[in-house]
C-alpha cells in the first residue's frame, strides 16, 4: 500500500497526457499538487527493411493495433522517402524520428521533444552492436529467421524505452546464459526443441 | 496420434517463398487453423513453438488475439523456454488496456520471487513494459522490495520497473524514496542508470520529492567527477569515453535539479564546466555529452561565464560538418533566442548560410531560427535572405516562411516602401501560401502609406498582367486597381516607371479576373467592386461598366448576385449618390485582434442609432472594415465632393471611451460636455435653438477626435437630425455613426457623434456644416463654417 495517504480525487486523460489530481491528507499545505503525467519517454523502436517490411517492433506506450498499424505504415513511408546523406533526425507529427540506416535495415526510434538525440543515435548503435556480437557479423536474414532472440536481446538492454546497462559485456553475458538455462531444462524434460 | 508440428524457422521459411500476398494469407490462414486446434486441444508439448509462430505472424500484420491466453499459460509453465515465450508474448500481445493482462499479475508476483534471476528478470521486464496502473499498485511493495537486494542484475531491473510504476501511479512515488538514496552508494553502472532515472522521473513529477532530492546534487557531482577522471574501463568505454550514457542522464538529473535554484547551481558549476571544456568532440558519444551540457548550462542558474561557454559551444556546433550537429546545435539555439538574444545575434551568418542546406531537417530549423534573429537591424539584410529562401524552399515550409516574413516585415519595416515592396514580392512568389489574414492587412497597410498609391498601383497592376493564379495577389490587386485606378490612368508616377494604360485595358484586366476559372468567389467579389468603383473614377467607359453589372444581376452565386443587384441600384435609382458611395476609402487602422468580428452594416438606406457597445473599449479610431462588405460608405471629402454621407448608412464597430452609442443615448448627458485632455471646447453652431458643442482629444500623431453635442433649447424636438461635415483639402475626415437622431426638446437630452480627423499637414483646421433636421412639421437645413478652433486642436 502507498506509504502516504493520498487520494485520487481526478483524472482527465487525452491522448498521451495525463492529467491526476491528488489530496494528500497528511500534509493539506501540499495538497493539491498537479501530476503531470506526460509520455515523456520513447514511445517506440521499430527495425524494418529496404522495402518497407517490418522486422521488430518494440513499443512502449500503450496504443491500439490499429492505431500502431497506421504509424507504422506513415512513419516506414516518411523515412524510406528521405534522401541519403541528409542528417539522421526527422519531424514527424509532434514526434521527433531519430532512424539510422545499416546495409538493408533501418533502425528508428520516435522520441519527444525533450530526449537527446545524439543519445539515440548511441542507443540504436549499442543494440547493433549487442546484435552482432550474439550472431556473429549480423544480418537481415539473422533477425528475420530469429526475431524471438532479437526481442530477448533488446529486452535485456532496454526497458520501459530507458537502458538497463550500459556495459556491452554484461548483456551478451546475461543473453549467453539465459540461453544455457534454455536448453538445460529442455534437456531435462526431454522435449523436443523448436 | 499428435500432429506433427511445423517447426518455426521452417515457418518462416515457407512464408517467405509466397511470391504474392494471397499466397501469403493462404499459408498463415492453414497454419492458425493448424494452431487454434492444437490451443484447443490444451496440447503442453509444442504451445510453446505455436505462440512463437503465432508472434511471427502477428509481426507480418496477421491477427493474433487468440494466443493471449496461451500466453498466460506459458507464463505459468514451470519451464524457462515456456516462460521467455509467454513473457514476451505478453509484452507484445497485450497491453494494460486488456483484461486479460490482469490475470498475468498473480503469475508475476509468484515469479518476482523466483530463486532464478533471470526469471525474476524476466517478471520485472514485463511489468515494466506494460503493466497497468492496477498491476502498478498491486506489484508495487514487491518491486521495492526487490530494489534492497543484493543482486546488482534484479536492482537495476527493479529500478527501472519502479520508473514504470511511478509513472503509471505517481502517488506511489514516496515508497521508492528511502530505496534511491542507498542506491546512489552502488558501484555498478546499470543499478546507477537505473537509479537516476528513478529519482529524474520522481523530481519531474512531484515538486516535493524535488525539493527532497536537491540535497544529493554533491553526490552526484561526485559520481560525475569519477566517470570523468576514471582510467579507461574496458567495460563502460564508447569511444574513449567513460559510460556516455551514464553521464548523459546525471547532467540530465543535474539540469533539473538545479533548475531555479541558486545553491544547487552553484554546487554544479564546476563540474560543467570540466565537461564542457575536457569532452572529446571528436565522435558522436562525445557529443552527445557536450550537448546534454550544454542544455543543463542553460537552463540553470548558470554564473555568465558559464553561459558564453555554452553559447560558444553551440556556435562551434554550427560550424562542424556533421549534419546532425547542425541540426541539434539550431534546435538549441531556439530555445535559447528568448533569453540570451544577443548571443546568438552572433552566429546569424552561419545561420543563415545553413538555409542554403540541402538537408530538409536542417532548412526548417535554420528558418525557424532565422525568423527569430530578424530586429530592426537587420531585418534589410535578413530579408535578402530570406526572400530568395522563399523563392526555392520546398512547399511544406512556404507557408511558414510566409507568415514569419510578413510578421518581421510588420514589426521592423524601415520605410513603407519597403514594407508594401515586401509583401508584394511575397504575393508573387508564394501568394497561395499566404493566410487568409493578410489581405486586409495589407490592404489596411496600402491605404495608410497615401503617398506609395501611385506606386503600388503601378507594381500591382503589372504583377497581375503576368499572373493571375495566386489569389490573395489578385484580390489586393483588384482592390488597388479599384481604389487608385484614376492614379493609374493618368499615366504619371514619380517612383516607378508609369505605364500608358488606356481605360479599356484596365476594364480589360477586371473582366478577366471576374471570369476567369482560376478566380475564387471571393476573388470575383473583390473584382466587381473594384469595377463598380471604377465607374466613378474613369470618363469614358461607365457604360461598359454599367453592362458588366447587369450581366452579373443573374449569376449564380449568390453573393456575387447579390452585390451586382446593388450595383445596379446605385446606378439606377441612387445614380446621384454613387459617386459618394464610390469615394476612396478612408484611413483605416488594424485595431484589435478581433477586428475580423467587427462588420460594417451594409444595407443602402436602413438607420441603426448606434454600434454595438464595446463599454470601456480603450479610445480608438474604428476599423472599417474589409471590401468583403458591401457599401461600407464611410465618405471622405475629397478636393472635389464636399459632403461626408449620412451616417446611418456606415457602422463602424467600436465605441468610444465614455460614449454609449446605444439608442437613446442616455448617459451622453452624463457625459456632455467633458473635457478631454486639456483641449478647450468651442460651440461651434448655435442657431434656431439649435447648438453644437465640440469637444476634442488629440490622438497619436496628427489624430484627433471631435465629439460633438447637438442639444435643442425650444419646446419641440428636432426629429430627423443629420449632420454633415467638410474639412480642408489636406485633412481627412471620418464621421462616426451618431447616437440618435432625435434632439429632445427643452435641452432634455442630447445627440452625440464623434468624428475623427486626420490632419498630417497640420493646417488650420477649418470645417463646413450642413445640418438638416425637421422640427414642428417643417425642414430645416442650413449651412455653416466653423473657424474658431482652438490652436492645440491641430497644431
Amino acid at each position: 500500500m502507498p506509504a502516504a495517504s493520498v487520494i485520487l480525487v481526478e483524472q482527465v486523460r487525452s491522448p498521451g497526457l495525463s492529467i491526476l489530481r491528488a489530496f494528500n491528507y497528511d500534509t493539506y499545505a501540499a495538497a493539491n499538487c498537479l501530476y503531470i503525467e506526460a509520455v515523456k519517454q520513447m514511445h517506440f523502436m521499430l527495425l524494418f527493411s529496404r522495402q518497407g517490411k517490418l522486422r521488430l517492433q518494440k513499443w512502449f506506450i500503450a496504443i491500439g493495433e490499429r492505431e500502431k498499424k497506421k504509424i507504422i505504415r506513415e512513419m516506414t513511408q516518411s523515412v524510406l522517402a528521405r534522401q541519403p546523406k541528409t542528417c539522421n533526425f526527422m519531424d514527424w507529427k509532434d514526434l521527433k524520428i531519430v532512424y539510422k540506416r545499416y546495409a538493408s535495415l533501418y533502425i528508428c526510434c520516435g522520441m519527444e521533444d525533450q530526449d537527446n538525440e545524439l543519445l539515440t543515435i548511441e542507443i540504436m548503435h549499442r543494440y547493433v552492436e549487442l546484435l552482432d556480437k550474439y550472431f556473429g557479423n549480423v544480418c537481415e536474414l539473422d533477425i528475420i529467421f530469429n526475431f524471438e532472440k532479437a526481442y530477448f536481446i533488446l529486452d535485456e538492454f532496454l526497458m520501459g524505452g530507458e537502458v538497463q546497462e550500459t556495459s556491452k559485456l554484461s548483456v551478451s553475458k546475461c543473453i549467453e546464459e539465459s540461453d544455457l538455462m534454455q536448453e538445460t531444462m529442455e534437456e531435462y524434460m526431454s522435449k523436443p526443441t523448436f | 496420434m499428435a500432429p506433427s508440428s511445423v517447426k518455426l524457422q521452417e515457418l518462416i521459411r515457407v512464408i517467405r517463398t509466397a511470391k504474392t500476398q494471397a499466397e501469403e494469407r493462404g499459408m498463415i490462414q492453414k497454419e492458425c487453423a493448424d494452431i487454434r486446434s492444437a490451443f484447443r486441444d490444451e496440447d503442453p508439448a509444442f504451445r510453446c513453438r505455436n505462440v512463437a509462430k503465432l508472434l511471427y505472424m502477428h509481426m507480418l500484420g496477421y491477427p493474433a488475439h487468440f494466443g493471449q491466453m496461451e500466453c498466460l499459460k506459458l507464463i505459468a509453465s514451470p519451464r524457462f523456454t515456456d516462460k521467455r515465450v509467454g513473457y514476451l508474448g505478453a509484452m507484445l500481445l497485450l497491453d494494460e488496456r486488456h483484461d486479460a493482462s490482469l490475470l498475468i499479475t498473480n503469475s508475476i508476483k509468484n515469479d518476482l520471487n523466483h530463486s532464478s534471476q533471470y526469471i525474476q528478470g524476466l517478471a520485472l521486464c514485463t511489468l515494466g513494459c506494460m503493466g497497468s496502473p492496477e498491476m502498478c499498485r498491486d506489484l508495487a511493495t514487491e518491486v521495492e522490495r526487490l530494489l534492497k537486494a543484493s543482486n546488482s542484475y534484479i536492482k537495476k531491473k527493479a529500478a527501472l520497473a519502479a520508473v514504470h510504476i511511478v509513472r503509471k501511479v505517481p502517488e506511489l512515488i514516496e515508497l521508492f524514496i528511502p530505496a534511491t538514496k542507498r542506491l546512489l552508494g552502488e558501484k555498478n553502472h546499470g543499478v546507477l542508470h537505473g537509479t537516476v532515472i528513478l529519482i529524474t522521473e520522481m523530481c519531474e513529477r512531484s515538486p516535493d520529492t524535488l525539493r527532497k532530492y536537491r540535497k544529493v546534487v554533491p553526490e552526484l557531482v561526485q559520481i560525475m567527477k569519477g566517470l570523468i577522471m576514471s582510467g579507461y574501463s574496458p567495460e563502460h568505454n564508447v569511444a574513449g569515453i567513460s559510460d556516455p550514457f551514464l553521464q548523459v542522464r546525471i547532467l540530465c538529473l543535474l539540469r533539473i535539479l538545479g533548475h531555479h535554484d541558486g545553491d544547487a547551481s552553484e554546487a554544479m558549476n564546476d563540474i560543467l564546466a570540466q565537461v564542457a571544456t575536457n569532452t572529446d568532440t571528436s565522435k558522436n558519444a562525445g557529443n552527445a555529452i557536450l550537448y546534454e551540457t550544454v542544455l543543463t548550462i542553460m537552463d540553470i542558474r548558470s554564473e555568465s561565464g558559464l553561459r558564453v561557454l555554452a553559447v560558444n559551444i553551440l556556435g562551434r556546433f554550427l560550424l562542424n560538418n556533421d549534419k546532425n550537429i547542425r541540426y541539434i546545435a539550431m534546435m538549441s539555439l531556439l530555445k535559447m533566442v528568448q533569453t540570451d538574444h544577443n548571443a546568438v545575434q552572433r552566429h546569424r551568418g552561419t545561420i543563415v548560410d545553413c538555409l542554403k542546406d540541402t538537408d530538409a531537417s536542417v532548412k526548417r530549423k535554420a528558418l525557424d531560427l532565422s525568423l527569430a534573429l530578424v530586429n530592426a537591424h537587420n531585418v534589410r539584410s535578413m530579408m535578402k535572405e530570406l526572400l530568395p529562401f522563399l523563392d526555392n524552399c520546398p512547399p511544406e515550409l512556404r507557408s511558414d516562411c510566409a507568415s514569419g516574413v510578413f510578421l518581421a516585415a510588420e514589426k521592423f519595416a524601415p520605410s513603407k516602401r519597403w514594407h508594401i515592396d515586401t509583401i508584394l514580392r511575397v504575393l508573387t512568389t508564394a501568394g497561395s501560401f499566404v493566410r487568409d489574414e493578410t489581405v486586409p492587412n495589407l490592404i489596411v497597410l496600402i491605404t495608410n502609406a497615401s503617398e506609395l498609391y501611385c506606386y503600388t498601383v503601378h507594381k500591382l497592376y503589372r504583377a497581375v498582367l503576368n499572373d493571375i493564379s495566386q489569389q490573395p495577389l489578385v484580390q489586393v490587386a483588384s482592390w488597388c486597381i479599384g481604389e487608385y485606378g484614376d492614379l493609374l490612368l493618368t499615366g504619371v508616377c514619380e517612383d516607378v516607371e508609369p505605364m500608358q494604360v488606356t481605360e479599356d485595358e484596365v476594364l480589360d484586366v477586371l473582366e478577366t479576373l471576374l471570369q476567369s476559372h482560376m478566380s475564387s468567389p471571393a476573388t470575383r467579389a473583390y473584382a466587381l467592386t473594384a469595377l463598380m468603383k471604377l465607374s466613378t473614377r474613369i470618363r469614358d467607359n461607365v457604360d461598359r461598366i454599367r453592362k458588366v453589372v447587369s450581366i452579373y444581376g443573374s449569376c449564380i452565386d449568390v453573393e456575387l448576385q447579390q452585390r451586382a443587384v446593388e450595383y445596379n441600384a446605385l446606378f439606377k435609382k441612387y445614380d446621384h449618390m454613387r459617386s459618394a458611395v464610390l469615394e476612396r476609402m478612408p484611413l483605416m487602422e488594424k485595431g484589435s485582434p478581433n477586428h475580423n468580428d467587427q462588420s460594417a452594416l451594409i444595407s443602402n438606406g436602413e438607420r441603426e442609432g448606434g454600434g454595438e457597445t464595446q463599454g470601456g473599449v480603450k479610445l480608438q479610431p474604428p476599423v472599417a472594415s474589409q471590401t468583403m462588405d458591401l457599401l461600407d460608405l464611410i465618405g471622405v471629402p475629397d478636393a472635389s465632393l464636399p459632403e461626408a454621407l449620412p451616417q446611418p448608412l456606415s457602422q463602424p464597430l467600436t465605441g468610444q471611451t465614455g460614449i454609449e452609442s446605444s439608442v437613446g443615448g442616455e448617459l451622453l448627458d452624463l457625459l456632455g460636455g467633458i473635457d478631454f485632455g486639456g483641449i478647450p471646447s468651442i460651440t461651434a453652431y448655435n442657431k434656431n435653438g439649435l447648438s453644437l458643442e465640440f469637444s476634442f482629444q488629440r490622438e497619436q500623431g496628427s489624430l484627433l477626435t471631435i465629439t460633438l453635442q447637438a442639444r435643442n433649447s425650444t419646446a419641440s424636438d428636432m426629429t430627423e437630425f443629420i449632420f454633415q461635415a467638410a474639412v480642408p483639402k489636406t485633412v481627412q475626415l471620418q464621421l462616426q455613426a451618431p447616437s440618435g437622431d432625435v434632439v429632445p426638446a427643452m435641452n432634455r437630452g442630447s445627440v452625440s457623434q464623434s468624428i475623427l480627423i486626420n490632419n498630417p499637414n497640420r493646417v488650420a483646421l477649418k470645417m463646413r456644416l450642413r445640418l438638416s433636421y425637421s422640427v414642428q412639421g417643417s425642414s430645416v437645413q442650413d449651412v455653416a463654417e466653423v473657424s474658431n478652433f482652438p490652436a492645440q486642436a491641430w497644431q
